[in-house]
């Protein structure tokens, strides 16, 4: 790598976490292989199921401390679907939902030492990201018809800029599963990327007390980017899907 | 070999020219940030309307630093 | 980028078991963008994504959706059943106020009525009081009139009668009437 510094000892692997592995022994990677992207995307399942079971276990009306936990990302996301989309969103609330919370357990999950982050690969994101972008076009062409295309025609706009406008808004809309999917991605990765370069750093005696301080002060803020990015994605999926629904703004 | 250093020496550079745009897009974000706080001390009961409006322009801001951080990235380990 | 980390990997002659994997087991370039790994992770997140979807919309979602709408249902109910007790509230202090209200009229009435016997009472207590004292102070005046006519009788007697036995003793006549007269005149004088 060209990062190694040779004869120091120091020698920084920042990419090497984003690496897939096989699960179970030595071999290529196919497409049905479980890998440990298998294996935490599993966990972050797990991590919803049991969220949702045990929490709701009792189904009591006043709820126990797990019940409120998903009773509070229930109301959170659900109204963020009513707030942001109107009625007219709340049915497709249950795909928003499993976006938000794979987003979410997959970004905390990822927190944890030595494991796997399958929301910092492009792959991954690039699935969800396009997955929305084409959900939604294909849902504004269903409910609007060609009026869907009226997003692109500003009709308060003056005449002469309305072409203008309409490329720029075409371009925009076309770069919005790119941003969608590399915002999550890239976040991720860079977060992931700085704690390990400074956990090298941790290998000096002499700088190591800073490092860990600094290692400790960005593991606060990746909790934080984890939960806004998970936010973030969700509420733009949102905005994506309340202009399927109503182009004419 | 003198071909291929001179490649690797402009990847670096090219990476580190590129984190600048990290650093520009902070000056946005932070800019999204402060208008937010502004408006909200002079309206705080409008703020919590506003939240999500935040989030969503602190969100596009960030998106672009993030591309130039993708740019260094690419350059130095994928080009 | 991929097809030079693939050409790479293959340079290595098999060693890696990866074409994103140098010889040393680290990444070549970025591990998200390695095509060899990227089918794996589309797949498993597909089928992540499909439980997840389907386990929230079957089981998770409706669950909690019912726990909040039995809440909200809960909560209204006891709104409304708080409502009616608070009307109920709102009644009874009227029916009270009312009866309080009553109670003293009643009373009022009851001590006027009483009031008016009584002194109905006194009025005629009063009043026979006043009759006998006027009776008696009336049958009392009628004897000191009496009395009176009596006393001044006897003085017209003894006067007269004095009179005369003066007049006789001095040398009168005894013609008694004209002293009878004389001292008639004298006593009306």
């Amino acid at each position: 790598m060209a990062t190694e510094a040779e004869g120091t000892g120091l020698v920084f692997h920042p990419m090497d976490q984003f690496i897939v592995k096989p699960l179970f022994g030595e071999g290529p990677v196919m497409w049905y292989t479980p890998t440990n992207a298998t294996l935490w995307m599993l966990i972050a399942v797990l991590c919803v199921v049991a969220l949702f079971v045990l929490g709701t276990r009792g189904r009591a009306v006043i709820p126990s401390r797990l019940q409120s936990v998903a009773e509070v990302f229930y109301g959170f996301i659900y109204k963020m679907v009513e707030d942001v989309t109107g009625h007219d969103g709340v049915k497709y609330f249950p795909w928003i939902m499993t976006l938000f919370l794979f987003i979410f357990f997959s970004n905390m999950l990822a927190l944890i030492p030595m494991s796997f982050s399958p929301t910092s690969q492009i792959a991954v994101t690039a699935v969800l990201g396009f997955g929305v972008f084409f959900a939604v076009t294909i849902i504004g062409f269903v409910k609007n018809g060609t009026h869907f295309l009226g997003l692109f025609w500003m009709k308060d706009a003056p005449l002469f800029l309305r072409p203008i406008i309409a490329v720029i808004e075409v371009i925009s809309y076309f770069v919005r599963p790119v941003s969608h999917s590399i915002r999550l991605a890239g976040n991720i990765t860079a977060g992931h990327a700085v704690l390990k370069v400074f956990a090298a750093f941790a290998g000096i005696a002499l700088i190591a007390p800073a490092s860990i301080l600094a290692i400790t002060a960005i593991y606060a803020l990746e909790v934080l980017v984890a939960v806004i990015q998970a936010y973030v994605f969700t509420i733009l999926t949102c905005v994506y899907l309340k202009d399927a629904l109503h182009p004419a703004h | 070999m003198e071909l291929a250093a001179a490649a690797a020496l402009g990847k670096f550079i090219g990476a580190g020219i590129a984190a600048i745009g990290a650093g520009i897009a902070a000056v946005g974000v932070g800019n999204v940030a402060a208008n937010y706080l502004a408006g909200a001390l002079r309206n705080p009961s409008a703020a919590a309307s506003q939240t999500a409006t935040l989030f969503i322009g602190l969100a596009f801001a960030e998106a672009l630093g993030i591309f130039a951080f993708l740019v260094a990235l690419l350059l130095m380990f994928a080009a | 980028m991929a097809t030079e980390t693939l050409a790479e990997g293959v340079a290595h002659g098999g060693a890696a078991l990866s074409s994103c994997l140098g010889a040393n087991g680290s990444a070549i370039g970025m591990p998200q963008l390695c095509v060899d790994w990227m089918p794996n992770q589309i797949f498993w997140l597909l089928v992540a994504l499909t439980a997840i979807y389907f386990f929230l919309s079957r089981i998770g979602l409706p669950r909690i959706g019912a726990v909040l709408a039995e809440r909200q249902g809960t909560i209204t109910n006891d709104l409304a059943a708080a409502e009616e007790m608070k009307l109920q509230a709102v009644a009874a202090e009227q029916a009270y106020v009312a009866a309080l209200a009553q109670a003293r009229a009643d009373a009022n009435r009851i001590v006027a009525e009483a009031k008016a016997e009584i002194q109905k009472d006194l009025d005629a207590a009063l009043a026979k009081a006043d009759a006998e004292i006027s009776a008696k102070s009336a049958e009392s005046e009628g004897r000191i009139a009496e009395i009176r006519a009596g006393a001044m009788d006897a003085v017209a007697q003894v006067a007269k009668d004095t009179a005369q036995e003066l007049v006789l003793a001095l040398g009168g006549s005894r013609d008694a009437r004209a002293v009878t007269a004389a001292v008639s005149a004298r006593l009306k004088g």
